[in-house]
């Protein structure tokens, strides 16, 4: 990850949970080695005008290997992620095989090794994510994994969700984290069920599918006392209600995806399936409560569900194409574009959700999320807030193109990523 | 126009063209040689995704009566089942060379998402739940030939599974664009999840409303949604939202009843109340040819006289 070479940040302002400071920063041998001004030598990556910050952490990515290789592997979903500023990545369980075996958690973690992003790997709760056995949790967490879901499925029976919840207990640091759609409601449906539903005649998913299921899980944190993370809350009733289990001192976390607090299901009105994602996009109020979740400490990370699909896939009608939409290389500029320069999140609070919360909440606080500070691993991003740009989908890192941005103008991108002392972006481009 | 993906292309003008040129053309398919040449030398393609002989056959036959050449692509004949991708398949029709495709699918927004991906007119033939608009036009051109051009004030209760009907959907729209007043009937479980920006209103009692109708219009009731749990039986649906020839005594005397067809006699539609006087259900069958004729000139006319 290092070959000696000595680099240095100049001319930003460095921010990181213990505020800003203008310094340049010093980087050898995968590390910080000095936080001060003046410095000068080495390969120099410039930084006037913007921040140096922690490299971003991203909760829950789609890489698709093994399984649909031809929507994103490895090698492209971790170039992506260097692209839009991450440096580490949580790599979800649904691929084929799913990731409920040692044997394929450690070929993930082998194929990440290397890349231009530290891949992370969650793991099934259950065997197949068929919500019925438990994988193989203990042996799984030996490896590494800390977040445990079978995202995309809701484990749907409280009996089998009670038992993950206590034996995860016996692992420390470990989080369950539930795709809060109870599959009775929600099943059948593809965007979210209300005025543009019923008006398109696409069959809906209630957002009572999530808030119950959520109720049920927050009342299972505290059977158990296990923690509970809901991955991409998508309803305001859902923060509600997390922000209530937290008030009651309940160990539940949640995150919340960028496409649910810039977007609303009347994005669904041309019926283009690159605005399917599961949990819909919903309301206005929906998106409202999001933000204010965002804000107000309720909702702990920003995730993007970044989720590649061939252009085949998404060359089906809405009800046929499946689900999902890229995020990596989107997420900060939309949420510098939709939270910061609008005033509803300081910088300061948009990098806590983008980068040393999740590390936290991901059992990576030792590598990644920062300080920035001497002793510390070099995992650092360069953002320029006041770069303007245009999303273009053939210009994406990623193997896919299905992001439902296409065109849209974005203030705030990333120009650097440095992955263990390594310049892995530089002005916006991947170095391999 | 381009496409009819949606009643909401029209608008009332449009609708009201439409269903004039709609008049014309049933003049014409009441000649001895029901034919024009208004489409000659124009290909139209039916790619249905859904088995529907009927409206098929209602398209093909308005294009042929119109003198264009047909082409149909049927699921169980096509290379759908062999994982072809809908855009695929729409550009290898495409580059056989078609002028329009009368798309049916069991997806919304089908149609649509056809017309991206091609130079040639879409008509939508119904797509899942979303929409039927050429069934609204025929509906329309039915009631105007016994109630005359403008539909203002005039009562329609549309009875039934309105939730997951696209005839619904398009006849609330087109008759709303008349100056129709609409009353959805059935029960909660198979009306819209959500009424917004419906321009109709909604009661759960067929008694309630039935002596105050002018258009009785009931919706053909899918035999499976008894076991998604949307209703108890079909005896208790036929019960309560049947009409039966004890309901049908009710209905003023004026009243017109019309379904969309297929029947379920006995079902939503007692047998007696269907082949009755009040009934105009065989003539809307007759008014889809002249409709389809008219949509098909619409778009692929060259603008001149349809003779």
């Amino acid at each position: 990850m290092s070959d000696g070479a000595e680099i240095v940040i100049r001319g930003g302002v460095v921010v990181d949970a213990g505020g800003e400071r203008t310094a340049d920063v010093r980087v050898r041998d995968g590390l910080v080695v000095e936080v001060g001004s003046g410095l000068r030598g080495g390969r120099e990556l410039d930084a006037s005008g913007c921040f140096v910050a922690p490299g971003l952490v991203d909760l829950h990515v789609h890489l698709r290997e093994p399984g649909d290789e031809e929507a994103e592997t490895i090698d492209t979903g971790a170039r992506a992620a260097a692209r839009g500023g991450f440096t580490a990545v949580v790599a979800m369980p649904n691929t084929d095989p799913p990731l409920d075996d040692a044997a394929v958690v450690a070929a993930v973690l082998a194929r990440g090794a290397g890349s231009t992003c530290d891949v992370v790997s969650s793991a099934c709760i259950t065997k197949g994510r068929a919500g019925v056995e438990l994988a193989p949790m203990g042996e799984l967490y030996g490896l590494g994994v800390r977040l445990f879901t079978d995202d995309g499925n809701c484990v749907a029976d409280a009996g089998v969700m009670r038992r993950a919840l206590e034996y995860a207990r016996s692992l420390p640091g470990a989080v369950v984290a539930q795709h809060a759609e109870d599959p009775a409601l929600a099943r059948g449906g593809h965007m979210h069920e209300g005025a543009w539903s019923s008006r398109l005649g696409i069959p809906g998913r209630p957002a009572a599918a999530e808030d119950l299921i959520v109720t049920r899980d927050i009342e299972l944190a505290a059977l158990t006392g296990a923690a509970v993370h809901f991955l991409h809350v998508s309803s305001a009733r859902a923060v509600d209600m997390v922000r209530e289990a937290k008030a009651r001192g309940l160990p539940v976390s949640a995150e919340a995806a960028p496409h649910h607090f810039t977007l609303t299901h009347a994005a669904c009105a041309g019926f283009d399936p690159l605005f399917k994602v599961h949990p819909p996009l919903r309301t206005r109020a929906d998106v409202d409560a999001i933000k204010v979740g965002l804000a107000d400490g309720t909702i702990d990370a920003i995730a993007t569900d970044h989720a590649p699909h061939t252009p085949e896939a998404k060359e089906r009608t809405f009800e046929e194409a499946p689900p999902g939409m890229l995020g990596l290389e989107t997420a900060l500029a939309l949420t510098l574009t939709e939270l910061v320069e609008p005033g509803v999140l300081t910088l300061a609070d948009a990098l806590a959700l983008l980068s040393w919360r999740p590390a936290a909440l991901a059992g990576i606080a030792h590598r990644h999320g920062g300080p920035v500070a001497a002793g510390r691993p070099a995992n650092l991003c360069v953002i320029d807030p006041a770069a303007t740009w245009e999303v273009d989908p053939g210009r994406l890192a990623s193997r896919a193109r299905n992001t439902p941005y296409g065109g849209r103008k974005l203030t705030g991108r990333v120009r650097h990523t440095v992955l263990w002392g390594e310049p892995v972006v530089v002005d916006t481009e991947a170095q391999r | 126009m381009k496409h009819l993906l949606s009643i909401d292309d029209l608008g009332r003008d449009g609708i009201e063209e439409m269903l004039s040129l709609a008049e014309n053309f049933v003049e014409v398919t009441r000649r001895d040689i029901p034919k024009v040449p208004a489409l000659r030398g124009k290909t139209v393609v039916s790619l249905f995704y859904e088995d529907s002989t009927r409206t098929r056959l209602s398209f093909e036959t308005a294009a042929k009566r119109l003198s264009a050449d047909t082409m149909s692509f049927t699921v169980a004949s096509s290379s759908v089942k062999k994982g072809e991708s809908l855009r695929d398949t729409v550009q290898t029709i495409e580059a056989m060379g078609v002028d329009a495709m009368v798309v049916r699918h069991s997806s919304a927004g089908a149609p649509h998402r056809v017309a991206s991906w091609t130079d040639a007119s879409v008509v939508n033939a119904g797509d899942g739940r979303h929409e039927h608009p050429t069934q609204a036009l025929l509906d329309l051109l039915t009631l105007r030939t016994h109630r005359g051009p403008a539909l203002d004030g005039l009562h329609v209760g549309i009875v039934g599974d309105v939730r997951h009907s696209r005839v619904a959907h398009s006849d609330v729209k087109a008759f709303h664009a008349l100056g129709a007043d609409i009353t959805l009937v059935g029960p909660p479980t198979l009306m819209p999840e959500s009424l917004e920006g419906w321009p109709a209103r909604v009661v759960y009692d067929l008694d309630d409303v039935i002596g105050n109708l002018d258009v009785v219009y009931l919706l053909r009731i899918q035999l499976e949604r008894q076991s998604e749990a949307l209703f108890p039986s079909l005896r208790e649906y036929t019960a309560r939202y049947a009409l039966t020839a004890a309901r049908a005594k009710r209905l003023r005397p004026d009243a017109l009843v019309m379904a969309p067809g297929p029947i379920n006699r006995g079902v939503e539609i007692a047998a007696e109340v269907a082949d009755g006087p009040a009934s105009v259900i065989t003539e809307q069958v007759a008014n889809g040819v002249a409709v389809r004729m008219a949509v098909l000139w619409s778009l692929l006319g060259s603008g001149g006289s349809i003779v």
